[in-house]
C-alpha cells in the first residue's frame, strides 16, 4: 500500500514538473534557449549526483568523472547513430547502454585503483580521465563514426524535458533510497572509518566498488542525454575541466548532500549562462575572472558547502530530521 | 642510435624543467597535504616575468632569474595567506577548491587584454643559440644552461632543507605540524616559506621553459603543472629526490613516445606509467608507506 502511494506521488511529481516546463516552453513563456540551458542543468545535476555518491557518500576522491560522462555520451551517440534513427524506445536503450558502458569501465578501473587511498586515488582517476581524453581525440582511428579530434556530428536531437526530468528524479530516488538503506549505511561507514567498518565485518572493497560503479553509471546516462541535447560531441567536452566543474558543484553544494548538489548544479549552469547575458558585450571574458573569485569567497565563508548537512524534506530518510 | 641519444637529451631537458615544478608540488604536499593546483600558474607567471624582463627591459639573464624568483615567491606567499591559510582547519577539499579557484583566476585574469592578453607570445632568446655537433648528436647551449641552472637549484634546495634551521623546521612540520608547533616552531611562517621556496623554483622553471620552448600563453601552466604533479606522485609525493626522479621519467617517456609513436599519445603515456606504478607501489617509487594506526 505504501509502495503504491509513493509510486503515485513520484509519478505525480514527475508529471507536474515535466508537464509544466514543457507547457511553458510550448506556450512560449520560456524561450527555447533557456529551455536548453535548463535541460543542460538537469543533465549536469544527474552527473553531479553520481559524483556525490562516489565522493560525498562513499568518500572516494575521483578527479576523472568527465571520462565516464564521455564514455556514456560516445556509447549512446554511436548506438543511436548507427542503429537507432529517431526511435524513442531505442533512445532509452542507448542511454541505458551508455550508463552500462560507463559502469563496466568503472568496474574495470575500480578493480585495481580502489585499493589506493584518498589523494592517490584522485591522481589515478585524474590520469584515467586524461587517458580517456587522448582516446577520444584519437577515436576516429578505430571507429571513424566517433569523429576523434574533429568532433562527432550527425547525432539526433532526442533529449527533451520529459527525458531529463525523468532521469533526474530517478537519480535522486536511487541515491536517497540507497543512502537510507542498510546497504547505504555500510557505504557511509566505509567513508567514516574504513578500518572500523572492516572490523565490523563490512566488505569495504565491495561497498566502495558499488558506490563507484553506480555513480559512474549516472555519469554515463547523463552523458548520453548530453550527446543528444546538442547533437555534437567533442573530446574537449570531457576533459579535466569538466571533471573539475562537477567536483566544484558537489563540494560547493556540500559533500554528501543531495539537495546541495541539486541546487549547486542549477546554480552553476545558470551562473555561467546568466553572466553571459548580464555582462555587457565585450566583457564576456570577465566571466571566468568573476567565477573563481566567487568560488574562493564561497569556500572561505562556507567550507562545509552551501547546504552543510541540511537536506530538503523530500530527500530526507524516514526518522532523520 | 644517434637518434635515440638525441631524444634522451631532449627528454632530459624536459625532465629538468618538470623537476623544478614538481619540487614545489611535492614540498607543499609534504607539509600541508594540499594539491596546490595554482602552482602551474605560478610557473606561468614566472615565464611571463621572464618575457617582460628580457623583451621590454633587456635585463641580463641573472637579473631575469632573480626577478622571476622574487615575483613568483611574493605571489605564492600571497596566495597562501589569502586562499589557503583561513581554511587550514577546514576539510582538505575546501582548500583544494580554492586552489582550483586561484588557478582559474590567474589563468583568466592574466589572459585579459588589459593584463597579458590571450595570445601566444614568442619568448625572446636572451642569448644567441649555439649548438655543438658531437658525433651526430646536437647539444645546444640552451640545454647546457638548463642542466646547470637546474642542478644549481637542486643543490641549493638540498642545502636549505638539510643544512639550515629553516630546513629542519620544514622537515619537522611535514612530519607532524601539531607537535612541531608545540616545540616552538612557527608553523605558519614555515608553511609560507615552503610555498615561497616552491614558487621560486617554479619561477626559474618558467624562465627556462620559455627559453627552451619559446612560446608562452597564460594557459601554458596547466599541462606542465599537471604533469609535474604527476611526476611528484610517481616519485613518491613529499619526497624531494622522488620528485626529481619522477620528473626525469616523465620527461623521457613523453619525448620517447613523441619520437617513436605519435605525439598525439604524448599526454596519455605519462598517466599510463603513473597508474602502473601506483598499482605496483601505491605511494610512488621512493615513497614510504605509513602504517595506519587504529
Amino acid at each position: 500500500m505504501r509502495l503504491l502511494r509513493n509510486l503515485v506521488k513520484a509519478v505525480a511529481a514527475y508529471a507536474l514538473l515535466a508537464g509544466s516546463i514543457s507547457l511553458m516552453a510550448g506556450a512560449g513563456f520560456v524561450n527555447p534557449y533557456w529551455v536548453q540551458i535548463l535541460e543542460l542543468a538537469c543533465i549536469v545535476a544527474i552527473s553531479a549526483q553520481g559524483l556525490n555518491l562516489i565522493y560525498g557518500y562513499a568518500g572516494l576522491f575521483s578527479l576523472g568523472h568527465a571520462a565516464f560522462y564521455g564514455i556514456g555520451a560516445y556509447t549512446a551517440a554511436y548506438l543511436m547513430k548507427t542503429y537507432g534513427g529517431q526511435s524513442q524506445a531505442f533512445f532509452l536503450a542507448a542511454l541505458l547502454a551508455g550508463g552500462g558502458a560507463s559502469a563496466t569501465v568503472a568496474y574495470l578501473i575500480g578493480l585495481p585503483t580502489l585499493r589506493l587511498t584518498s589523494d592517490y586515488l584522485g591522481i589515478a582517476t585524474l590520469g584515467f580521465g586524461i587517458i580517456m581524453k587522448v582516446i577520444f581525440d584519437n577515436a576516429d582511428s578505430f571507429l571513424p563514426a566517433l569523429g576523434g579530434a574533429r568532433g562527432m556530428t550527425g547525432i539526433a536531437k532526442m533529449t527533451t524535458i520529459p527525458w531529463v526530468v525523468f532521469f533526474l528524479l530517478a537519480s535522486l530516488f536511487v541515491v536517497r533510497n540507497t543512502i537510507h538503506s542498510s546497504y547505504g549505511r555500510a557505504v557511509l561507514s566505509v567513508r567514516e572509518d574504513e578500518i572500523a567498518a572492516e572490523t565490523m565485518g563490512i566488505d569495504t572493497f565491495q561497498y566502495k566498488m558499488v558506490g563507484f560503479v553506480t555513480g559512474c553509471a549516472f555519469a554515463g546516462v547523463a552523458g548520453g542525454l548530453y550527446a543528444h541535447l546538442y547533437a555534437f560531441l567533442h573530446p574537449s567536452n570531457f576533459d579535466f575541466f569538466k571533471s573539475i566543474d562537477i567536483l566544484v558543484i558537489v563540494v560547493i553544494g556540500g559533500l554528501g548532500n543531495m539537495s546541495g548538489t541539486l541546487v549547486a548544479s542549477f546554480g552553476w549552469i545558470f551562473l555561467l549562462e546568466g553572466l553571459r547575458v548580464v555582462l555587457p558585450p565585450g566583457y564576456v571574458e570577465l566571466r571566468w575572472v568573476l567565477i573563481p573569485v566567487l568560488l574562493i569567497v564561497t569556500m572561505l565563508l562556507r567550507p562545509q558547502g552551501i547546504f552543510g548537512a541540511h537536506e530538503f524534506p523530500f530527500l530526507r530518510g524516514k526518522g532523520t530530521r | 642510435m644517434e637518434y635515440f641519444i638525441q631524444q634522451l637529451i631532449n627528454g632530459l631537458q624536459l625532465g629538468f624543467v618538470y623537476a623544478l615544478i614538481a619540487l614545489g608540488y611535492t614540498m607543499v604536499y609534504g607539509i600541508v597535504r594540499l594539491i596546490n593546483f595554482a602552482h602551474g600558474d605560478v610557473f606561468m607567471i614566472g615565464a611571463f616575468i621572464g618575457l617582460y624582463t628580457i623583451e621590454r627591459f633587456q635585463w641580463p639573464l641573472a637579473a631575469v632569474f632573480v626577478s622571476a624568483i622574487v615575483g613568483c615567491t611574493v605571489l605564492a606567499v600571497l596566495i597562501e595567506q589569502l586562499a589557503y591559510r583561513p581554511l587550514r582547519h577546514a576539510p582538505k577539499i575546501a582548500s583544494l577548491i580554492t586552489a582550483i579557484g586561484v588557478s582559474l583566476f590567474l589563468e583568466y585574469f592574466t589572459s585579459l587584454r588589459q593584463v597579458f592578453g590571450p595570445n601566444f607570445y614568442s619568448f625572446p632568446r636572451p642569448f644567441p643559440v649555439v649548438s655543438w655537433d658531437w658525433y651526430g648528436i646536437l647539444v645546444t647551449n640552451i640545454q647546457v644552461v638548463i642542466f646547470f641552472v637546474t642542478i644549481l637549484c637542486l643543490l641549493l634546495l638540498q642545502f636549505i632543507v638539510f643544512r639550515t634551521k629553516m630546513g629542519r623546521a620544514m622537515r619537522a612540520v611535514s612530519f607532524d605540524y601539531v607537535t612541531a608547533g608545540l616545540m616552538g616552531v612557527n608553523v605558519n611562517m614555515v608553511i609560507s616559506f615552503t610555498f615561497g621556496l616552491g614558487a621560486a623554483l617554479a619561477g626559474v622553471g618558467g624562465v627556462l621553459y620559455g627559453i627552451a620552448y619559446p612560446q608562452v600563453n597564460t594557459f601554458m601552466g596547466f599541462m606542465p603543472g599537471l604533469k609535474a604533479f604527476t611526476a611528484a606522485v610517481l616519485g613518491g609525493i613529499g619526497n624531494i629526490p622522488g620528485a626529481v626522479l619522477g620528473a626525469l621519467i616523465m620527461g623521457q617517456s613523453e619525448t620517447m613516445v613523441s619520437a617513436y609513436l605519435s605525439s598525439t599519445y604524448r599526454d596519455g603515456i605519462a598517466f599510463v606509467i603513473l597508474i602502473l606504478v601506483l598499482l605496483w607501489k601505491p605511494t610512488g617509487i621512493l615513497g614510504t608507506s605509513r602504517t595506519e594506526k587504529v
